[in-house]
């Protein structure tokens, strides 16, 4: 069965002058049609609903995921640690002090020598990104072009928020996070999460974040099951995710 | 809608073929058995899975009686977040505001991300009329583009072709679109994959304008919000200088906090994950972007205003009812002639484009949609599996039985309709009706009449078995026990 064609068309091809003026008239109509569009729209929603009945929402749902048996912080942060291992990314529980000798350790042996600092990112961290031997820290500032991202060997970030039953981190563009290109185009992100930030459920994180900032949430290295549904870590997110909590 | 092929005969027909085509088939029931049991897992996992059921539907109809208020209120807060909201009530309007949109930035190509909504609208087709090139990124839809194919699936567009078809398409086909395929390329998933990332790298470098779609808006805040699992969704929505978003109307969701319902239903329900991989959430010129929301109707409010069809407007196209359906499973997505194939297109497709504002209906001879739209509601046998397993509790098995009584059908059929309309008119629920069914078969026809009839020639076992499949399902576990 062959989809209706005509997708392609010839790379570079021109708007003459002529047809740019053409489209500037379209456009201006546009907006005076989707003026009338609006209105023609909720107009249809309003005749449609008119007399149906309003429709109460209950929310008996776990509003706060009780944390696992027990209820320490301790088992939310291995709840966190092992459902983010489950995604099949690299996982260690540190003491908050070991910090920046896991980050140096974690690059050397990945071999990761430019990487990129967000700004805010913590001192100590950040000196033990150029701290390997070749390794360099390379900072955002003034802003790096998607290429030259794509050039260097991984990225370096804290977080605002993890959740423990889904074994997400989320990242809100904050201090210590960056733009969101920071942590997309490097093939290697190494993100810090302290344990204070691991919430136990989904709930928990909506209510703590901005939704004025932009958010992405991660759950392991970037993936794809498109192929016969073999899973395949990678393809064009970061293709590892190394995530370091501090206790 | 543009979601349908030239010439296409109606389900009964397509379902014959797909049948007879043994991979098809094969691919199929491979990829719906693992997607369910991942899914039944995760769902299971959660001890308040019902709970968030209902408050999913709840919160969805609670919308769609108010859309028109929270509607305002996301324009509103779009606009004071820096992003300009356009409403296109077909699709024809909204493929022309798309197309201006990009021509008023001066690009010739546009970076996509997977959207129902835009293929709905057919607006690839529509860009190329005006000398613009969309390229798809999500690998699926690449191998579909690639391969001048349909989607056949949701959530896995791709997954009527294998590896060595896959890795034909790529050898063949990449170039002609942009970097080649590697030398060498095997079929193994991971080279294919890697063909895929570096096919697309540049092109996401160096694109300037990327056209999205969306999961859920938030009415209160402005906010979009994407679900995805490759990285080329953030790739779309952060790289380029401009971004347009085409969403349909029902997308909306009132609060922040309704997304906390949402987020738990829906991976679960679609990937079969605790949590997809990725999840991008922006308000308005996010990161000093050029934003456009594009709200598109295109007979979404003719839907609404069916007492029984309306509740198709809650569908978060998780496609858990494609998984389930015993009816998807050996048809296969391309015989519900659409870009919404299974259970929820055989009621969304017809709804849809009975309200006559679809721009390419005309490419369709009017008798071939019409054939098409008649049988699609008979594109079931009715076993209720999608409704139990539909995260937002859509009846699908309901909205069947109401528009068969509506579509045009011969004589035959509307009497053997009307009888079941008197056991499915009644509050009788659908499973006791089924078991009924099911000791009454030997005074029913071997074979139904009407459009289903195609289809179950090519099965060896009249439609309702002694055994409803949702018994079946209870006792077996799926066929696992
Ligand atoms: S109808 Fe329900 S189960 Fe089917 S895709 Fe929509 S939300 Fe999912």
């Amino acid at each position: 069965m062959t989809r209706s064609q005509g997708s392609r068309v010839p790379q570079g091809s021109q708007t003459s002058q002529s047809s740019q003026e053409v489209q500037d008239s379209q456009n201006s109509q546009d907006s005076q049609n989707s003026q009338g569009s609006r209105d023609r729209i909720l107009a249809r929603i309003r005749a449609a609903v008119a007399g149906a009945p309003e429709v109460p929402v209950t929310r008996s749902y776990r509003h706060r995921v009780p944390p696992p048996a027990g209820g320490t912080p301790g088992e939310a942060v291995e709840l966190f640690a092992e459902r983010v291992a489950d995604y099949r990314a690299v996982v260690h529980v540190v003491e908050s002090a070991r910090a920046a000798e896991v980050i140096s350790g974690a690059l050397a042996r990945r071999g990761a020598r430019r990487v990129v600092v967000p700004g805010g990112l913590p001192e100590e961290w950040a000196r033990a990104v150029g701290a390997h031997p070749g390794g360099e820290a390379v900072p955002d500032d003034p802003p790096l072009s998607a290429a030259e991202l794509d050039a260097l060997d991984g990225v370096v970030t804290g977080c605002a928020a993890g959740i423990a039953e889904t074994g997400t981190i989320v990242l809100d563009a904050g201090p210590g996070q960056g733009r969101r290109a920071l942590t997309l185009v490097p093939d290697y992100h190494l993100c810090l999460v302290r344990a204070g930030q691991i919430v136990p459920g989904v709930p928990e994180a909506i209510a703590a974040l901005d939704p004025l900032r932009p958010l992405t949430w991660i759950s392991g290295p970037s993936a794809t099951s498109d192929i016969e549904l073999d899973r395949v870590e990678g393809v064009h997110g970061p293709r590892t995710l190394e995530v370091v909590i501090l206790r | 809608m543009s979601g349908v092929f030239l010439g296409m005969p109606a389900f009964p027909e397509n379902a014959a073929a797909a049948v007879q085509d043994s991979q098809l088939r094969f691919n199929l029931r491979r990829a719906t058995r693992t997607i369910r049991g991942k899914r039944a897992a995760v769902a299971g996992e959660l001890p308040d899975w019902a709970a968030l059921r209902d408050a999913g539907k709840q919160i969805k109809d609670h919308t769609l009686r108010n859309l028109d208020r929270y509607l305002l209120q996301l324009e509103e807060a779009v606009t004071r977040a820096g992003g300009r909201v356009h409403w296109a009530a077909d699709a024809a309007e909204a493929n022309r505001i798309v197309a201006g949109l990009v021509e008023a930035t001066g690009e010739t190509s546009v970076v996509k991300v997977k959207s129902m909504a835009t293929q709905e609208i057919g607006l690839n087709e529509a860009l190329a009329e005006r000398g613009i090139t969309a390229y798809e990124t999500d690998l699926a839809e690449l191998i579909v583009q690639l391969g001048d194919d349909w989607p056949s699936h949701i959530l896995v567009p791709a997954i009527h072709r294998n590896r060595s078809e896959i890795r034909e398409i790529f050898r063949e086909r990449m170039g002609e679109w942009g970097r080649p395929a590697p030398e060498g390329l095997t079929d193994d998933p991971r080279a294919l994959a890697e063909a895929a990332r570096l096919h697309l790298r540049e092109r996401f470098l160096a694109s300037e304008v990327a056209i999205s779609g969306a999961n859920f808006m938030i009415a209160e805040t402005g906010t979009l919000v994407v679900l995805e699992s490759e990285g080329n969704g953030r790739m779309c929505l952060t790289l380029p200088r401009t971004l347009i978003s085409v969403v349909g109307i029902e997308k909306l969701l009132p609060t922040w906090r309704d997304l906390e319902v949402f987020l738990q239903l829906l991976p679960r329900s679609s990937t079969g994950e605790r949590m997809n991989p990725y999840t991008s959430t922006w308000t308005g010129a996010a990161e000093g972007q050029e934003f456009h929301l594009v709200l598109l109707d295109n007979g979404r409010t003719a839907v609404l205003a069916d007492e029984v069809g309306r509740q198709a407007l809650r569908c978060i196209r998780c496609s858990a009812c494609l998984n389930v359906c015993p009816v998807y499973e050996r048809a296969g997505g391309h015989a519900y002639g659409s870009v919404y194939p299974g259970p929820i297109g055989a009621i969304l497709t017809p709804q849809l484009r009975r309200s006559g504002t679809v721009a390419s209906r005309d490419r369709l001879p009017p008798s071939a949609t019409r054939d098409l739209d008649a049988s699609l509601p008979y594109a079931s046998s009715l076993c209720g599996a999608c409704f139990e397993v539909c995260p937002v509790a859509i009846d699908i098995p309901e909205v069947l039985v109401h528009l068969r009584a509506q579509a045009p059908h011969p004589r035959a059929e509307r009497l053997g309709m009307r009888a079941a309309g008197w056991v499915f008119d009644r509050p009788v629920r659908l499973a006791r009706a089924q078991r009924l069914g099911g000791r009454l078969r030997r005074f029913l026809p071997r074979r139904l009449p009407g459009p289903l009839s195609a289809w179950t020639d090519t099965r060896d076992i009249p439609d309702i078995p002694a055994e409803s499949f949702r018994d079946w399902w209870g006792r077996t576990g799926g066929g696992t026990r």
